[in-house]
């Protein structure tokens, strides 16, 4: 028998490796798709959430047969094509793997679609999910509808919320040395250390800072914005499902870094509209001590330690339409 | 060396290692109360609210950093002021807190922190009158808080008007308020309390220096199950 008969053509090499790959990924796919996907983090709790887990399994779908790829490839050369069998031609290295141009144009013509094909993917997704629950800034391009409404509606003290509106809510999340408050400026603008939110609502977070740079990352709503003094940064997501979640922050700020978390809650639309209501009474006394309700504070220069006060200066809250150039004083 | 030997040294280091695993994994797992804690799950009878006695200071007058501002805290043992921020206390057990202010005040950062959070009732005594809400733009504002903040639990301390006591531990003479408030302690575990007042002078955002430092102004409590 010659060598070649032996050890099999290249040809029929090349299609056994295929056809493996080929059965190996589409089970291996499948198998994740449907038993682990549905339980990969961040969850469902909201759009983007569930817009990250969807790509998050995308990647997954998309890298697996390249990992099976690569891993059988290795065991069938380690197996077949094994320098101590007989009649082996020459190993790695020879004329014809320096040659092979067939296996390079392939191998770059195949990475750069999936790389390029990826790109795309995560600028739609980026897109369609108003900015996938990340800050944007003071002046987001990407924001559902009815938001840019609602935030101004906000900062007039004029906004509104009920439950089966549709409407935006805009929760104002603050972050000092070493703990988070949110205000919500539909509700008086009343302060909580509780973040409560109601089911099947839009939400806008306007993230800003009244001492160093801290970063709300609000892990099972996956939303994740970097709190700046003097900056107002805004996130979207919208809440999907009932259920806690924690908040915790994500930079370096100081001796209780590792301290600075909290619990929060979605809870129905209706139960969310009664504890606000109460809250904003209950809390009626300390909310009329607080500065008025602006995107950023800055401090008070009578303040010896602290006393602080609405931007003079407001940021614009989209570059399409300015609020005006003073907040309510 | 023999195959005998060289086995037994082989198991012996295996040995030595899995033990140091073992033991990093126990620590970590139950890391115990670190010294220099201040006992008070002895301090009463059982059943019966912790007596827990602090005072504050613009300035303590004394170590490494005489200029800085602090917490102190009466020693249930000998009765005496000292310099210790982490306390050990029982778990589901009331603490009557007393706090004596020492520091002058002014308006807060951030007013949520007028509120009084998280206490029993909601409500805290100042000299004696109940109060859940404190202005702090108003009169000598509030020189300090103290908060456990994973409990969310947050009660200001009015300021005085100046700062005459300039050295730890401060007299009942010296101008003060007088702050009671109770909390009950929550399971076992380590709690962070801090002040959440920027009142570290010269430092950025006043967050530095004594706020940023260890046994100034804030501290660990260490609860306990008894």
């Amino acid at each position: 028998m010659s060598p070649e008969s032996e050890m099999g053509s290249e040809e029929n090499h090349f299609r056994r490796i295929v056809i493996i790959w080929i059965v190996l990924s589409v089970v291996l796919d499948l198998l994740f798709w449907f038993l682990v996907g549905p339980h990969v983090p961040p969850g469902r709790m909201t759009t983007t959430a569930k817009d990250n887990q969807f790509d998050f399994n995308v990647l997954m779908v998309i890298g697996l047969p390249v990992i099976v790829g690569v891993w059988e490839w290795l065991g069938y050369a380690a197996i077949k094509w094994n320098v101590k069998r007989k009649d082996m031609p020459e190993s790695v290295g020879g004329p014809s793997a320096a040659d092979n141009q067939r296996a390079v144009v392939s191998w770059i013509v195949i990475t750069t679609v999936v790389v390029l094909a990826l790109a795309v993917f995560g600028t739609i997704a980026l897109y369609a999910g108003n900015g996938s629950g990340s800050g944007e800034g003071p002046n987001p391009i990407l924001q559902p509808a009815g938001a840019f409404k609602a935030e101004t509606a906000a900062l007039a003290g004029t906004g509104s919320w009920s439950p089966n509106s549709n409407e935006v809510l805009p929760v104002q999340v603050i972050a000092q040395q070493w703990k988070f408050t949110y205000r919500y400026p539909t509700f008086g603008g009343f302060e909580s250390p509780d973040l409560i939110l109601p089911v099947n609502t839009e939400i806008a977070f306007n993230v800003t800072s009244l001492d160093v740079i801290h970063s709300f990352w609000a892990y099972q709503l996956e939303v994740k914005a970097d709190a700046n003094p003097i900056e107002n940064n805004v996130a979207f997501t919208k809440t999907e499902q009932l259920g806690n979640f924690e908040v915790r922050c994500s930079e370096l700020c100081g001796i209780w870094h590792g301290a600075m978390f909290n619990p929060g809650k979605v809870i129905s639309e209706s139960a969310f509209m009664t504890w606000a209501s109460s809250t904003e009474s209950t809390n009626a006394t300390n909310t009329a001590n607080l500065p008025p309700f602006a995107w950023t504070y800055v401090p008070d220069a009578n303040g010896a330690a602290g006393g602080y006060y609405p931007d003079g200066n407001v940021t614009p809250y989209s570059t399409v339409e300015i609020y005006g150039s003073k907040q309510p004083s | 060396m023999s195959k005998g030997g060289r086995l037994a040294t082989v198991l012996g280091l295996f040995l030595v290692v899995v033990g140091l695993v073992v033991w990093a994994v126990a620590s970590l797992l139950n890391p115990g109360v670190p010294g220099g804690v201040v006992n008070f799950t002895n301090a009463q009878a059982a059943g019966q609210p912790v007596q827990l006695n602090v005072q504050t200071v613009g300035s303590i007058g004394f170590g490494a950093h005489p200029t800085w501002v602090s917490y102190l805290v009466k020693d249930p043992k000998s009765g005496k002021w000292i310099h210790a921020t982490s306390w050990e206390l029982p778990a589901h057990t009331v603490v009557d807190m007393t706090i004596d202010q020492y520091d002058s005040g002014s308006p807060l950062r951030n007013q949520e922190w007028g509120q009084v959070l998280g206490t029993i009732g909601s409500t805290a005594t100042l000299n004696g009158t109940s109060f859940s809400v404190y202005n702090s733009n108003t009169g000598n504002g509030v020189g300090h808080t103290f908060a456990i903040p994973t409990l969310n639990i947050s009660v200001p301390l009015v300021g005085v008007s100046g700062n005459p006591c300039g050295a730890a531990p401060c007299h009942f003479n010296s101008p003060h308020n007088v702050e009671t408030f109770s909390f009950k302690t929550p399971g076992a575990g380590s709690y962070n309390w801090q002040c959440f007042v920027p009142c570290a002078l010269g430092y950025l955002f006043g967050n530095g220096g004594a706020m940023s430092t260890q046994n100034y102004m804030g501290g660990e409590l260490e609860v306990v199950n008894s």
